[in-house]
């Protein structure tokens, strides 16, 4: 018996029921797998969770719209890497929910902004961009330095993300609030903070309270320093 | 098929017309908001001290509104509106669910759009793009999206007609698909119920995959496959033509639904992305310009015989004018999937420039096609109050889209060889910031461009209102049969 189309043109919820399972194909077969595939993620040291103080400046950057005009992700392009660093890797990403890629440069790409400038450029810049950078696009950030960082639920965001599956401890999430006010305080002893997260970056915190900018600062501090390219090998990137 | 029995029959449902005018209505009130707030944010790319209010007016908080309000809110009120119109007169059935339940989904919508904007103002924000609504917003949207749904197929299961039109298996395609993307790449674990803040379930590469599957295919099956359905529909009944090919729109559907989901890592090339993944995503984007053209010549082809009615119905010259924006972007598109013009293309201005011709050219303008022919209808006019602004609306817009998407390609291509330009000694040639400044006079181009397509709406809206201010007559001849002619071979 030959099937007609007249059938699906008769059947409403046929028609619904094959037009479903037409389009979820495309997306089981490239999704599917790269939650199972072995070496879809490099087996790299170094990548850790962000600070409890990087990720409060993280969903500022988000709550902005800076991945409209700002990618993080160098692509494996010679160009690319001669004026970004490294090309990024699937792992550096891996504790990031939502990702933040981007699609488009308006302004350069932040992937491994980390330590390429000071913490006191980044402050200018983010008050008055036109001042570090004169013929730039950029809006004027300043009034989240006059914004203080709402932190006294940061273990709640700490705890939605072990639920996601970041791996926090109950140390970390026992010393959240800690950790934010040590990484905003130069004077602070950082030894505990530094355990916790390895190369989190200080910011010279510069008013009575700890700012939305201080948090921004911090974050965009560690782009993509968490890896050492030096000691990883090109095998272990091979995928 | 349609005999002069089944005319008779036909007039005595009573369609709900009231949701389909309510819906062109904010069409056209979102269209004007959407466009008006693209050329603003145009205008702070050209002049950055128009970022003059921030937070609330940065480019980073306004430019989800404008994309929100033209996909979902001009676009998305453009295609309920339609598909309600378009399967009750092919389907000869009154709307399924009553005035409540399209009251519900048109207020329930509207509700959606209107705390989406404010919540991107306000600083809430998921940061996936075209998918900005925090979770409360979303579980809102998927509440009133099963309602369309139940309203859509209801309706064609009481259909009085023994076939189901073509152009509802496309809007059907689009409301399952739509639900299906919408679901799974908005999944996220909310800090806690009273907080609007959530953390996306997937991270990384794998978010990015996910968010792009469901980015490429909200152009997919948002403003591609239900725009054809319009296509479809309002095509045929304004030309007074069967669809040219009823053989080529059954193959044309299911190659199309089937190839466009796999084509979302285009948008991921060279990235940390699998290598496998990013090739197959690369196939099946240029695998997608056939079912693409397929639908573009049995849009245009239908046309065989009636062209001369381009010259007096101003609405069919502007759905035929966006088949042809169609089949352009659906060229683009498969070559800027290709990685190597992608390694250039990518984050440059290229990429707003494709996507500016597919929305402006193709959803735009086979909008205004199908509204210019509904407006008369609706509300009982002979005709439009002016062809003469119907015409000048289109050349306006027009040539706002060439001033846009050329501007664009110069720009895009000139940002994306400055950046891997060489100098002789074998060091990069420029700064990222000389690229900004050298592609200034095309951003200013660029906004012109817009100035002109919002002109071309607002003349738009003069026409329409006066349409209906003026006096009412009986409703024109062709919408006694809700039928367009039955297809060549059916």
């Amino acid at each position: 018996m030959a099937f007609r189309h007249e059938t699906l043109e008769k059947n409403v919820i046929l028609l619904l029921v094959l037009s479903l399972l037409v389009v979820t194909i495309g997306g089981m077969v490239e999704i599917i797998p790269q939650f199972f595939v072995e070496n879809t993620i490099e087996h790299v040291k170094g990548v850790r969770p962000y600070s409890p103080l990087e990720l409060a400046g993280r969903n500022i950057y988000i709550r902005e719209g800076c991945y409209l005009c700002h990618s993080q992700q160098i692509r494996a392009l010679r160009d690319e890497i001669e004026r970004y660093g490294h090309y990024s890797l699937a792992a550096e990403s891996m504790y990031d929910h939502p990702f933040q890629w981007g699609s488009k440069r308006i302004g350069p790409d932040l992937a491994r902004v980390g330590g390429k400038y000071s913490n006191d450029w980044h402050y200018a810049h983010l008050r008055n961009p036109q001042s570090m950078v004169p013929e730039s696009l950029m809006p004027r950030y300043a009034f989240l330095d006059e914004t203080p960082l709402s932190y006294d639920r940061i273990a709640d965001d700490l705890r939605t993300n072990i639920a996601v599956g970041v791996p926090y401890t109950k140390d970390d999430i026992a010393n959240a609030i800690a950790d934010v006010e040590s990484e905003a305080n130069p004077d602070a002893d950082h030894a505990a903070l530094l355990k916790r997260y390895p190369k989190a970056v200080v910011v010279s915190k510069t008013g009575p309270y700890i700012s939305e900018m201080d948090a921004l600062v911090a974050y965009l501090q560690m782009l993509g320093t968490l890896v050492d390219f030096a000691d990883t090998s090109e095998e272990k990137l091979d995928r | 098929m349609a005999e002069s029995a089944g005319y008779v029959a036909a007039s005595a449902i009573r369609y709900n017309d009231d949701v389909v005018k309510k819906f062109v209505i904010a069409t056209m009130f979102w269209g004007i908001v959407g466009m008006a707030v693209g050329v603003f944010i145009a205008a702070e790319l050209a002049w950055p001290s128009l970022n003059f209010w921030p937070p609330y007016l940065n480019f980073g908080r306004i430019r989800p509104v404008h994309t929100s309000a033209v996909i979902f809110a001009f676009g998305g009120s453009a295609l309920l509106g339609t598909s309600f119109h378009v399967v009750q007169r092919t389907c000869r059935a009154r709307l399924f669910g009553g005035t409540a339940l399209a009251n519900f989904i048109f207020w329930g919508y509207q509700f959606f759009i209107v705390m989406a904007a404010l919540s991107y103002v306000l600083g809430f924000s998921k940061s996936r793009e075209y998918a900005e609504p925090e979770w409360h917003l979303d579980v809102w949207l998927v509440i009133v999206w099963v309602a369309y749904l139940i309203a859509f197929t209801g309706t064609v299961l009481r259909r009085t007609e023994p076939h189901i039109y073509v152009a509802n298996w496309f809007y059907l395609s689009f409301i399952i698909t739509i639900a299906m993307l919408v679901i799974v790449n908005n999944l996220a674990i909310p800090v806690s119920i009273y907080a609007a803040k959530s953390y996306s379930v997937f991270s990384g590469a794998q978010d990015a995959l996910v968010q792009w599957w469901y980015g490429h295919n909200a152009v997919g099956f948002f403003l591609t496959v239900p725009f054809l359905g319009m296509m479809y529909y309002f095509i045929p009944k304004a030309a007074n033509r069967p669809i040219y090919s009823y053989r080529l729109s059954i193959v044309h559907f299911w190659s199309l639904i089937f190839i466009y989901i796999w084509a979302g890592p285009h948008h991921l090339h060279w990235t940390a992305l699998p290598d496998w993944t990013q090739t197959v995503g690369e196939a099946f984007s240029v695998m997608l310009w056939m079912p693409s053209w397929g639908g573009m010549i049995n849009g245009l082809m239908t046309l065989s015989g009636a062209w001369d009615k381009l010259r007096t119905d101003p609405g069919l010259r502007f759905s035929v004018t966006s088949v042809g924006f169609y089949g352009m972007a659906t060229f683009e598109g498969p070559v800027m999937s290709v990685r190597t013009v992608n390694a250039l293309s990518h984050y440059t201005d290229w990429g707003i420039g494709h996507v500016h011709s597919g929305s402006l050219g193709w959803v735009a303008m086979i909008s205004f096609g199908a509204i210019y022919y509904l407006v008369p209808n609706l509300w009982g006019r002979s005709g439009l109050y002016s062809h003469r602004l119907a015409a000048w609306h289109y050349w306006i817009s027009t040539l706002g889209i060439v001033l846009y998407i050329s501007a664009m390609w110069v720009a895009g291509i000139m940002e994306g060889l400055m950046w891997r330009a060489y100098d002789t000694q074998g060091f990069l040639q420029y700064s990222f910031i000389e690229s900004i400044n050298a592609v200034h006079p095309l951003f200013i181009i660029r906004w012109l461009g817009g100035v002109f397509f919002l002109a071309g709406i607002l003349i738009m809206a003069y026409n329409l209102i006066m349409t209906v201010r003026s006096p009412r007559t009986a409703a024109r001849a062709t919408d006694i049969s809700g039928l367009p002619l039955p297809a060549v071979g059916d």
